[in-house]
């Protein structure tokens, strides 16, 4: 009996065992479903979304920074290359104590001073996980011996770049300018104009000249490398690769031996010469002078060498063509003998005598001329050869400033010629209406006397003077002046010329273009302010001296060069065209603290001109030359 | 060929061929995996077959004992783990700010891993002496059988194993028949308890549930495994990247990738179809398990099968819940593909075990 119980018990308990075991089983199966579906979500629904996100892990986009496009002068001549070269480049963020690190690197490869300031200036200026240059150019050497103590410098390591070179250096600085390292404002202008992504990778930027200018050309196009990155950000394999199109070579119309010539003959002076063609608006010389090594600037420059640069008291980082702005002196006088004649207040035959002095009707005060006593009979023609004030006082007197300014403004002057380089400035072509938007006060007779003779509140460029003698020299053509004359398809070697830009055409009458052209061939012959300068030339030689005031003198003073401080001293302009018959050059000299424009600006033309059209190289480096000495009175203004 | 078929005869004499099968088509998935999972590591691969292999002796040497032996073993392996877990809380090493290793001269041993074992043991062996009389109380003994070692390991801290152990000593109660009042009012009590659970947990155990509600809250630390495991898996798809071209395995953005997160590997290279196929492979296993369970003649055999079948779908649900981005990561590997020796052996222990209880003469008891 009780075995049977025990028995049934048995059963009993077996059943509810199965029982539970049968739940167990439910129990699994269920798991298993919710892993089931949780894999369908994750890998059917959701397979798009993690797909992504392991790409995203996984590739990595590496850019390919494209080779800068090379400039070349006319015929050819290198201005700006690149080279391949191993440098030495730190992650600052990466060495709390900089300073000893430095010091360790330095008992293997030789750092000096000055690369320690450039680093320091360069780290001011970067972000600090940023990789920067402590030095470049490596030799074989010191990267061998760097290498062979890399596990000491963890974050440090040499890198193969691709870096700038100017091998003209200061002949060319101004026009070429120059690359250096992209900074934050460069990156926000980028930013700005959607090209952030082709400079992903680039560590330089154009600044300033042509490298600025033409940066778009120069750069290229980034490629990039789809790279297969692991969990550490070690590259494993390119998974697929676009690569880079190289910048555009520029050929600029600048004749490089020209340069050179032109260069050389303002000897220790400071000043700028801008030479244009005026069959098409080429520059064929573009000087400022002093220059300066643009190298420098593109790893980044030292502060001691940026100090020395930027506090000389010669100024050699001021582009003179394209921003000084001077009085432009007599050679204003061409276009007011233009206007004068254009606008009828003068007719060639009118001539005046010439007491040594102008008077405003009922005002006592006296303009005077730069020689004592006077020229004697002046007409338009004589005044031009010899540079007579007297006539200009008188005639700008019934021209009026408005008349002379709306005239005068069609050659350029006070007005941005729009060639291809950036931070071009206007100038000033006085007007009454300027005055008085400028400092509210009516224009007055006065005023006018002395804009006659460029002087007063005239500010030019020497790039606006060779271009608004371009316009004489090709009567009336205002060619834009460009710089580059081709761009070059690094790729296919394809040249494209970039035709000739005429911005407009002056109707000017031929009849008084030939009178005042003629009266400018004469400045350089026997009795002109140029005579000297012309003598012998092989060709017809067509030119305007000038003298543009440094500091003004007090009425009743006379100015003395010699008791005055060299700084102080005049600026010495020229402009000029040859051959006068046919224009193959047109030119504006300026010469810092010279004197006169007849005897060192004028030379310095002579020079170009005799190169250019001759092929004849100058015996002598600066000219001596003492030819008739143009003064002028330098009024109180 | 006498002698031969005389040594295959005492080979597979005890061996339920069904499931050893299911193993060793699960072990060749694994060694597979583990093969991509290494990139191409035949040195790690051999490792782990030397560990199958290895596991595999000792299950034939535990299918070859008959239960009641094994039964014997039950109390002195109990009392001689219960006793290592004493060891550890005094003289343990301490390994990342967890104590769970102990020192005994020859090398070093993980005691929890024992009490894998000897604790479901202990318990089928508790209730089978209790058999006849089974009350309250008993369940309250085995209960308390299952707790003292438990919160040993808890202490150590051992959140993971600790959590395993409840599980299959939970699993002998609950085959015992402990009654369903009983066991919503340990729900609800465990539901009440959490809080102080919480209260008491360890700062890196509290980031790892923080995180699984919300992974990217660390990315880069405690979320950053779940977060790779599950762009792994899902980015699978259907069919999977293919053997040894899984991204997030091959470029080493998933962690753990040949131990604990083996399955998101698998999971990244063979797809959903994959996915199907090895949870079917496993369901196989999980099945035979449970007949030989229902077919085993004692109490003792049943709930001690009953407790490993359950253990080990335990084992796999919990690592693929976690790996999965489901459940928060804890230390447990994947059965059977996992590498690793200690978590094959005691794994293949207790099939030995099971197909010790299939394959000897049932006793039925009287």
């Amino acid at each position: 009996m009780k075995h049977n119980v025990e028995l049934r018990n048995h059963s009993i308990e077996l059943h509810k065992f199965r029982i539970r075991l049968a739940l167990s089983a439910g129990f699994v199966l269920t798991l298993f479903l919710i892993l089931y579906a949780r894999f369908y979500y994750l890998q059917v629904t959701q397979q798009e979304h993690y797909h992504t996100l392991a790409e995203a892990n996984r590739i990595s986009i590496s850019p390919l920074v494209p080779n800068r496009g090379l400039i070349y002068d006319r015929n050819g001549r290198i201005l700006a290359q690149n080279y391949s070269a191993y440098t030495l480049e730190i992650v600052p963020s990466k060495f709390p104590d900089l300073e000893s690190t430095l010091d360790e690197l330095a008992t293997i490869i030789e750092i000096t001073p000055t690369d320690r300031q450039r680093f320091k200036k360069l780290m001011k200026e970067s972000k600090r996980f940023k990789s920067l240059p402590i030095r470049s150019r490596l030799t074989d050497v010191e990267i061998a011996s760097f290498a062979a103590n890399r596990y000491r410098f963890p974050g440090i390591e040499i890198k193969a770049r691709v870096l700038r070179q100017y091998p003209e250096k200061e002949i060319v600085s101004h026009m070429i300018g120059y690359i250096s390292r992209i900074n934050d404002k460069d990156l926000e202008q980028l930013e700005l104009n959607g090209e952030l992504n082709n400079y992903r990778g680039s560590h330089h930027i154009g600044k300033i000249g042509i490298e600025q200018s033409y940066e778009k050309q120069l750069h290229g196009v980034t490629g990039f490398e789809e790279v297969e990155t692991d969990a550490m950000g070690r590259s494993v394999r390119v998974l697929s690769r676009t690569p880079p199109t190289p910048g555009n070579n520029l050929i600029l119309s600048l004749d490089l031996e020209l340069q050179e010539v032109a260069e050389k003959a303002f000897g220790d002076y400071r000043g700028a010469l801008v030479a244009l063609d005026p069959n098409n608006g080429e520059v064929l010389a573009f000087i400022s002078k002093p220059g300066y090594d643009n190298n420098l600037f593109i790893g980044g420059i030292d502060q001691e060498s940026w100090n020395l640069l930027n506090n000389s008291i010669d100024r050699p980082l001021n582009n003179r063509a394209l921003r000084g702005v001077y009085p432009p002196g007599s050679t204003f006088k061409p276009f007011m003998a233009l206007a004068a004649l254009e606008l009828g207040k003068r007719t060639p035959e009118y001539n005046m005598s010439d007491p040594g002095y102008f008077a405003l009707p009922g005002v006592e005060r006296r303009y005077r001329d730069w020689k004592v006593g006077g020229h004697g009979r002046v007409n338009l023609h004589k005044s031009l050869v010899v540079s007579c004030d007297t006539y200009y006082y008188s005639l700008a007197n019934d021209l009026g400033i408005d008349n002379i300014h709306n005239f005068i403004s069609q050659f350029g002057l006070g007005r941005k010629t729009g060639i291809d380089m950036e931070g071009e400035v206007s100038g000033l072509l006085p007007s009454s209406a300027w005055k008085m938007r400028q400092y509210n006060q009516k224009w007055y007779a006065g005023d006018t006397i002395s804009v006659a003779i460029g002087q007063g509140y005239n500010l030019t460029t020497p790039l606006q003077l060779a271009f608004a003698t371009m316009i004489i020299a090709n009567n009336g053509k205002a060619y834009l002046p460009r710089l580059v004359k081709q761009i070059q398809n690094s790729q296919t070697g394809d040249v494209e010329d970039i035709p000739a830009k005429l911005l407009y055409s002056l109707n000017l009458k031929p009849k008084h273009l030939e009178i005042v052209k003629s009266a400018l061939v004469d400045v350089t012959r026997p009795g002109g302010t140029a005579a000297r300068v012309g003598a012998n030339a092989a060709y017809t030689f067509a030119g305007k001296t000038g003298t543009s005031q440094v500091i003004s003198i007090k009425q009743g003073e006379r100015y003395n060069e010699k008791s005055i401080n060299e700084r102080h001293r005049d600026h010495a302009m020229f402009i000029a065209y040859a051959p006068a018959e046919d224009p193959k050059i047109a030119l504006a000299v300026l010469v810092e603290n010279s004197g006169t424009g007849g005897s060192t600006a004028a030379p310095i033309a002579r020079q170009v001109f005799d190169y250019f059209l001759l092929g004849k190289l100058p015996e002598a480096t600066v000219a001596q030359f003492t030819g008739p000495v143009e003064e002028h009175i330098h009024e109180h203004l | 060929m006498i002698e031969f078929k005389k040594i295959w005869y005492y080979l597979t004499r005890y061996i339920d061929s069904f499931l050893l099968v299911g193993i060793l088509a699960l072990m060749s998935v694994g060694l597979i995996v583990l093969y991509s999972a290494t990139g191409a590591n035949m040195g790690r691969v051999g490792n782990q077959m030397i560990n199958m292999l290895v596991a595999l002796v000792i299950m034939w040497l535990v299918a070859n004992i008959p239960l009641q032996q094994i039964m014997r073993l039950a109390l002195p392996m109990y009392i001689l783990g219960f006793a290592l877990l004493i060891g550890v809380a005094l003289f343990g090493e301490i390994n990342n700010g967890a104590r769970r290793w102990l020192n005994i001269g020859v090398t070093r041993i993980q005691p929890s891993e024992l009490m894998k074992i000897a604790i479901p043991l202990m318990m089928a062996w508790y209730f089978d002496k209790h058999e006849i009389t089974l009350r309250l109380r008993d369940y309250i003994g085995a209960t308390l059988l299952l707790m003292l070692p438990v919160l040993l390991i808890l202490r150590q801290p051992d959140l993971g194993t600790a959590l395993l152990i409840t599980a299959s000593g939970f699993y002998v109660l609950f085959l015992a028949g402990l009654s369903w009042r009983i066991i919503a009012g340990l729900v609800i009590a465990a539901a009440g308890s959490l809080p102080i659970l919480w209260s008491i947990m360890h700062d890196y155990q509290r980031r790892r549930i923080m995180t699984l509600f919300d992974p990217s809250q660390d990315p880069l630390g405690a979320g950053y495994h779940t977060i790779q495991s599950s762009i792994a898996i899902g980015s699978g798809g259907i069919v999977g990247k293919g053997w040894q071209n899984g991204t997030q395995t091959q470029l080493d953005f998933l962690p753990e990738q040949s131990t604990d997160f083996i399955f998101a590997v698998f999971s990244e290279e063979f797809g959903l179809i994959g996915n199907t196929i090895l949870l079917l492979l496993y369901l196989i296993v999980i099945g035979r398990c449970m007949v030989i369970t229902a077919n085993a003649s004692t109490q003792f055999t049943r709930l001690i099968a009953g407790s490993i079948t359950l253990t080990f779908f335990t084992y796999i649900f919990v690592n693929m819940g976690m790996v999965s981005g489901i459940l928060p990561v804890v230390g447990v590997p994947l059965p059977l593909i996992s590498y690793g020796g200690t978590s094959m052996v005691t794994m293949l222990l207790g099939f030995g075990i099971l197909m010790s209880i299939q394959t000897h003469p049932k006793l039925v008891k009287t």
